[in-house]
């Protein structure tokens, strides 16, 4: 019998992965070939999805990017054998994409059956939490401080310092949240590893319960992540038959349970308040801080909120140690980051590399530049609310510090590339646009200021009172910046700022209306 | 410490819910030192430091919302908002600086830019929050112009009979929804759409009337613009004037403040400092005053020979002469005690004093009584005999400690709605509830409130429930011994403990007669007996029974054997059905009691009082008002006073009321209105509304709170007056210039009252009885350190089952109550736009029971007993089961005491309102009575407008 991997995940599949998976099933029928397939996750290539594995002499071949109608070709070929041709990539480690990253967090991506349980473990899975279980809370919460592990989901807040608060809170409840609520364009990695390796996320949250004495776990998930939906239910019912969940977890007297919870399409539910908010039932609108949600949080009680892949990343931490994760990155930015690199590039996907390396890197040498073939003129680092980096920018380290120092961010790690067509007022306008569709419409910097801020740059589109529309604008974006109570209204000017300030001549118009340049 | 000035008026956060420590801070350059979980807002405020805000309200808990309270703080990142950030020690605070001032305008320029800015013709114009923070920043326009998307044309919701909503005004600082949400309690309210396009909306996308709002205004009290607004602002303006006056409708005695312009009410407010109700109201009180300048009230007095024969508007001096030598002919042909009063619950206590005093001293005889005798009667005999003293032993909101509540025949979000909101939010704060109630009242289940129990009980098994009660406290060893041993008879006790353990009283020997299963019934004994703090309310639905003093009784036992009194959270506590029922009781109006319960044939008592009001009294008590129509059908009873109160259609058995009021020869109302029972008068005396007079209410929790004269009286006599006039005619000298005098003779006479004076309620708000020397501003939680009668006593409580139950022929059990918009005999509610909520009384019939007779929803139904038989609409509901009906009485049309019986209290003659075995059928027409009484209502109509025409 001949394993043949066939990704499942949403962008392989969005690629084709299954219409390959069809047409290799109905080839090998016949042509009378005993084969089994397993649809593993993406490696995050996804520039070379659907990419077609084999295992052969105890190695994996890659093939790819595999169009169904190559597929009789690849069998006449001598497939599922390994074989010569076109498609053929080599071993994983050949590809020099991915050789080149550093995957402590996405390691298991792509290589084992996401749903196998015996996967997971024999790719050194479940090693964090038996550590855990040998461990006081005390220590595992000094454990993750010690790794310098920082919030994934965009506010890179010390997650030892968050667990540790949750810890040192008496309650006769608490809970951990996954914050699983992706939301930023061009960003993808939450997805990947629910899709890919997501007991890494059910191991991370049975951890971080086990740190703080949280019994019940929700994962908010974002109702546009069908498919992780479904594989998430799947490895927490296997979880729990394992007893790797549930009550007395692995014999050790204490119980954890975790529950999903679906979204229903707001962005600004992925903000931790209005996320608690939703969870418990409630409209999606933020709350103030303090009390934080480490004190007060699901239903009044002290709750760690944490993306999903800082609690994947705790994993790491707990089965090779803090020391070991901490040699990863620079400066104040610990481990690997995981950047998603998208938008008008030749490779996307997701690469981990530690932080410090720098955009240029990533966006020419893993992503070989625009898909267009036109000259990268604009990238937007950190989602919708990041900063639009020009290419003077472009060899700041990727570090939390460094990427504030330049007035941008890093956010969840979303890239996205833009050539030299891109019209930088019209993605200014863009930005207050997102922020008037998305507000919750609690506060009113936010629910006002994101409309007129479309307004203001429409104005000046048609050059109308141009300098003081601008000087309006600025006063607006210093009003949302200062004035806005949660990080939705206040990053908000942040790319409208970048575009202006780096991209001035976007904003020149000649008389007359509509945007020219 | 510098000097603190004057607080604001909205200190914009609550106060903190547990204040254990001060801290002290800096504010402005100024030291202040307030509690610990205070809002730095709340602390400038004290200090008389105003940050803008247009979200923050201390009703409310912070929203931080607005943005406009930004300030900053030494030490801090950016401009944290005041409302949100506590107070820390040495905290350094500015709330002024320039890039304050210019982010602040920056915010409002974005408020303004989506906000109608003709203020001079709003409505709200100089009342409005908004045009105060634009004022006090300076900003007179918006640099975004008006060319932006904007809500100008959002339509209006006039849809409440009150109030409208109109969300061009609205600046979506969801202050509606939150009070909705934790004021009220009943969420009707949320925001629809999110980011530009939120909205305020009702219910699921309905208007205002359609959804689940109850009109309790809070929404309307707690927005900062127009968007909501009374109805009456928008018609006649701004109030100019403002008068903090009590409630006039339910027991709970709401302080408001009444908002007049030149002689005409505007609106009326819930009074923040109010201590019933902290700011909160419901749609009766906060906008159900219209009945005060309607059409049908009588101003002028009229007199008559006959029934039979016109009315004859005539002047004061007239009508009381009339009155006088009507009174003194009955007496000097049927004897001294041939005549009596009744007084109402409804009246003052000042109002009150002077009727029993009239009728003890002018009269000559102890013929009082007042229309508690067919509600909380009771109440007062129960509690006086176990506990010492006729009253509710807590303040309301004791009800904030409490862990479990148990509610017995008691509908609060219907009768008692502002108590009902405080009641809601403890259980939201997780305190555990117990109904006990034949029908699923709103409690049982409503948002964010599920009762833990919901003993659903058959009408007329009270007894047997309480006794089941506390079968198992002692049975199970749940008794609070130690406490029963320090504060109890220990006699009684041991005795009780005999009687209660039999087997008889058990829950799984009565589950055949409660209807209660024996094991939910053992749980709930259980969760209130384990409680810690564990509270009893109850209503009428424990006392109008044949045996309602002893359910009583039985409610304290139970009190008692857990050690559930004499402490904040705990308590029994009778839910008074009218403004001033505990007054009323109070103030000495029933036969046997002179004021302050203390029985008539006490010589030394009596002596006290003789030598007050230098007559000399009668020993024996009078007569109840059930045997005055007695005794008037038998012909030894002939006159009657009956201050602002309607037996023709409160009192039960209405043949049987009608016959004695027939057969008066002179009937004397005293009313605003020409009620059912002023059919049957000779004398009409023109009352006053609450709004036209001074004096006092005792609401449910013993508070005395001052009513305030607001307008003139329109019949030129406050009703006080008006028992002095007829005194002084009668021969025996009346002489007070002002109610206060009133007061100050119940104070000498009255222990419990002997501290109260209006100068100490002006200066205190309000205060609850006892107050005396030992008590000098009053008494909030009573039997604190021993019961008033000394020992604690355990009343035996055996069950008598009634004699009304269900047979062949009367199948079904009638029980009554009440509904939300409407009060009582509806006098009052009925001539208000309430009737938008409810214009008839219904009948609740369970699905079974309907489907077996054919009923459907909307159909006529005729409900006959052994004493009458009625006509009304019938609604399918579950939330009766099968087996029991249900109405209301507040609909003279429906006449539901047609059908009550005769049935009363042992001890007190309370009627038995709450049982009466009927039979339901479909039916086309009217009943016979109900036809009767409309030919009789025809001629009665004829004869006043006959008057009105032809003048005095």
């Amino acid at each position: 019998m001949v394993k043949i991997f066939i990704p499942a995940d949403t962008t392989s599949c969005a690629l084709g992965a299954d219409a390959v998976a069809k047409e290799v099933t109905l080839q090998a029928q016949n042509r009378g070939l005993d084969i089994t397939i397993i649809r593993n996750g993406s490696r995050g290539a996804f520039w070379l999805e659907p990419l077609v594995e084999i295992e052969a002499d105890g190695n994996r071949y890659c093939y790819g990017p595999v169009n169904p109608s190559e597929v009789a070709g690849l069998f006449d070929a001598g497939f599922p054998g390994l074989c010569e041709h076109a498609l053929l990539l080599g071993q994983a480690a050949d590809i020099d994409w991915l050789a080149r990253q550093d995957r402590l967090t996405f390691g298991r991506a792509g290589l084992i059956d996401p749903l196998s349980l015996d996967d997971y473990k024999q790719n050194g899975g479940y090693e964090g939490l038996n550590n855990a279980l040998d461990m006081s809370p005390a220590e595992i919460v000094g454990a993750v401080t010690d790794s310098g592990l920082r919030g994934r989901g965009g506010a890179a807040f010390p997650t030892g310092i968050k667990w540790r608060t949750v810890l040192n809170t008496p309650a006769d409840q608490k809970y951990v949240a996954a914050n699983a609520d992706e939301g930023d364009s061009g960003t993808f990695a939450d997805r990947l590893l629910m899709e890919a390796d997501p007991y890494q996320l059910i191991e991370g949250m049975t951890i971080c319960a086990m740190a703080v004495g949280a019994t019940e776990g929700y994962i908010y998930l974002r109702s546009e992540y069908p498919k992780a939906l479904q594989v998430l239910n799947q490895v927490i019912a296997t979880a729990e038959d394992a007893n790797l969940l549930g009550k007395n977890i692995c014999g050790s007297g204490r119980d954890f349970h975790i529950h999903i919870r679906v979204g229903a399409g707001a962005y600004i539910c992925g903000e931790e308040t209005s996320m608690l908010e939703s969870l418990e039932g409630k409209r999606g609108l933020v709350r103030f801080k303090p009390p934080l949600p480490a004190i007060e949080g699901l239903f009044g009680k002290p709750t760690v909120v944490n993306n999903v892949l800082t609690l994947a990343a705790v994993t790491t931490v707990l089965a090779k140690g803090a020391a070991y994760y901490k040699d990863y990155g620079s400066g104040r930015s610990r481990g690997t980051l995981s950047v998603q690199l998208a938008g008008n590039i030749r490779r996307g996907g997701l690469i981990e590399v530690p932080f410090g390396a720098s955009l240029r890197e990533l966006v020419e040498e893993f992503g070989g530049g625009t898909a267009s073939g036109r000259p990268v003129r604009a990238i937007q680092v950190g989602g919708p609310l990041g900063a639009y980096l020009p290419e003077s920018q472009w060899d700041t380290p990727m570090d939390y510090e460094a990427f504030t120092e330049v007035g941008a961010m890093l956010g969840h790690g979303g890239v996205v590339v833009f050539d030299d067509s891109v019209d930088m007022l019209a993605q200014a306008r863009f930005a207050m646009e997102f922020c008037a569709v998305e507000s919750c419409g609690k506060c009113t910097p936010c629910r006002i200021g994101s409309v007129r801020g479309v307004e203001l740059i429409d104005k000046i589109a048609k050059n109308e009172n141009k300098s003081a529309s601008f000087e309006l604008l600025e006063e607006l974006c210093e009003t949302l910046d200062q004035g806005s109570l949660c990080a939705m209204g206040g990053l908000t000017p942040m790319p409208v700022r970048s575009a202006i300030r780096h991209f001035p001549q976007d904003f020149e118009v000649s008389s007359g209306s509509g945007v020219e340049r | 410490m510098s000097e603190l000035q004057t607080p604001l008026n909205d200190l914009g956060t609550p106060r903190p819910r547990e204040a254990l420590t001060r801290v002290s801070l800096e504010i402005d350059g100024q030291q202040v030192q307030v509690d610990a979980g205070s809002s730095v807002m709340r602390a400038a405020a004290l200090m008389g430091i105003k940050v803008p805000s247009l979200c923050a309200t201390d009703s409310l808990d912070a929203f931080g919302s607005c943005r406009m309270c930004l300030v900053e703080i030494e030490g801090r990142k950016g401009s944290p908002a005041s409302c949100t950030t506590l107070v820390e020690e040495g905290m350094v605070v500015s709330t002024r600086s320039d890039k304050l001032e210019k982010l602040r305008r920056n915010v409002l320029e974005l408020y303004i830019s989506d906000h109608p800015l003709d203020c001079v013709t709003c409505p709200t114009n100089g009342d409005c929050e908004l045009q105060d923070v634009a004022g006090e920043l300076g900003v007179e326009d918006s640099r975004y112009g008006l060319t932006g998307s904007n809500h100008q044309h959002a339509v209006k919701d006039e849809s409440n009979p009150y109030f409208t909503f109109d969300p061009s005004m609205c600046i979506v600082c969801y202050r509606c929804v939150r009070a909705c949400d934790d004021i009220q309690g009943t969420f009707a309210l949320t925001v629809d759409g999110r980011g530009f396009e939120s909205k305020i909306t009702a219910g699921q996308m309905e208007s205002f009337m359609e959804s689940e709002c109850v009109s309790c205004g809070a929404c309307v009290n707690s927005c900062p613009t127009a968007a909501l607004e009374e109805k009456s602002v928008i018609e006649i303006g701004l109030p100019e004037k403002s008068t903090v006056t009590t409630c006039a409708y339910c027991g709970v005695g709401c302080a408001f403040k009444v908002e007049t312009r030149g002689d005409e009410v505007v609106r009326m407010t819930p009074y923040k400092d109010g201590k019933a109700n902290e700011g909160h109201a419901c749609v009766k009180g906060r906008f159900a005053f219209g009945y005060t300048s309607h059409k049908d009230r009588i101003t002028t007095p009229m007199i008559r020979d006959s029934i039979d024969e016109s009315w004859r508007q005539v002047s004061w001096q007239q009508a009381i002469e009339f009155t006088a030598r009507r009174f003194r002919e009955i007496q000097a042909e049927y004897g001294r005690d041939s005549v009596g009063g009744i007084t109402s619950s409804r009246c003052s206590n000042e109002e009150t004093y002077l009727v029993q005093k009239l009728v003890r001293a002018g009269f000559g005889n102890n013929n009082v009584d007042t229309c508690a005798r067919v509600c909380h009667s009771p109440t007062g005999y129960g509690l006086k005999t176990t506990l010492g003293e006729s009253a509710g032993t807590q303040a309301f909101d004791s009800v904030a400690k409490a862990d479990v509540v148990m509610l017995i025949g008691a509908n609060p979000t219907e009768a008692h709605p502002v108590f009902a909101s405080r009641l809601k939010r403890r259980l939201r704060e997780g305190a555990q509830l117990i109904v006990v109630d034949p029908r699923k009242i709103e409690l049982v289940n409503s948002p964010h409130v599920r009762a833990t129990h919901h003993l659903q009980l058959l009408p007329g098994s009270n007894v047997a429930f309480v006794n089941a009660m506390a079968h198992v406290i002692v049975t199970e060893g749940l008794a609070d011994e130690t406490y029963i041993r320090e504060r109890c008879e220990i006699e009684a006790w041991q005795s009780w403990l005999n009687f209660i353990r039999g087997e008889e009283n058990s829950p799984e020997h009565l589950q055949s007669v409660t209807g209660i299963p024996a094991s939910e019934l053992r749980a709930a004994a259980r969760l209130y007996a384990e409680a810690g703090n564990a509270a009893i309310y109850y209503g009428l639905g424990v006392t109008e029974h044949s045996q309602g003093s002893t359910t009583v009784m039985g409610i304290a036992n139970l009190a008692m054997a857990t050690g559930n009194l004499g402490r904040e959270g705990v308590g029994v506590n009778p839910l008074r059905g009218q403004n001033n029922v505990q007054g009323s009781c109070d103030m000495g109006s029933f036969p046997h009691e002179l004021p302050g319960y203390r029985h008539i044939s006490d010589p030394e008592v009596r002596g006290l009082f003789e030598n007050e009001w230098q007559v000399k009294l009668q020993p024996e008590p009078g007569l109840r008002i059930p045997n005055m129509f007695d005794a008037a059908i038998c012909g030894d009873f002939k006159g009657l006073y009956c201050q602002g109160e309607d037996i023709a259609q409160s009192d039960p058995n209405t043949h049987h009321v009608e016959a004695a009021l027939k057969a008066l020869e002179c009937l004397v109302v005293q009313d605003i209105f020409l009620n059912e029972t002023a059919r049957f008068a000779h004398v009409f005396l023109p009352g006053s509304t609450f709004l036209e007079k001074n004096g006092t209410f005792t609401n449910a929790e013993r508070r005395i709170s001052r009513v305030r004269k607001v307008l003139p009286s329109r019949s030129g006599k406050e009703d006080w007056e008006i028992t002095v006039d007829l005194a002084n005619a009668l021969g025996y000298p009346m002489n007070y210039s002002h109610p206060s005098e009133i007061m100050d003779e119940i104070a000498r006479l009255t222990p419990t009252f002997s501290a109260v004076n209006y100068a100490k309620i002006d200066a205190l708000g309000s205060i609850q009885w006892p107050c005396n020397e030992a008590a000098p501003e009053g008494t909030p939680t009573m039997h604190v350190d021993e019961f008033v009668r000394g020992k604690g006593y355990f009343a035996i409580t055996g069950f008598v089952p009634t004699s009304e139950r269900s047979t062949r022929k009367y199948p079904l059990l009638l029980t009554t109550g009440r509904v939300l918009s409407q009060y009582n005999v509806g006098a009052q509610t009925r001539r208000t736009k309430n009737t938008a909520w409810a214009d008839q009384d219904l009948l609740e019939i369970h699905p079974v029971d309907a489907e077996d007779r054919g009923i459907s929803s909307g159909d006529w139904v005729g409900i006959s007993s052994r004493a009458g038989d009625t006509v009304l609409r019938a609604v399918v509901t579950e939330k009766v089961q099968p087996g029991v009906v249900y109405t209301t009485f507040h609909f003279p049309l429906t006449g539901a005491n047609i059908v009550t019986t005769g049935n009363s209290d042992w001890a007190t003659n309370c009627p038995e309102y709450k049982v009466t075995a009927v039979q339901a059928t479909r039916v086309t027409q009217p009943s016979e009575w109900q036809k009767q009484q409309a030919v009789f209502n025809r001629q009665q109509k004829a004869f006043l407008d006959k008057a009105r025409r032809s003048g005095v």
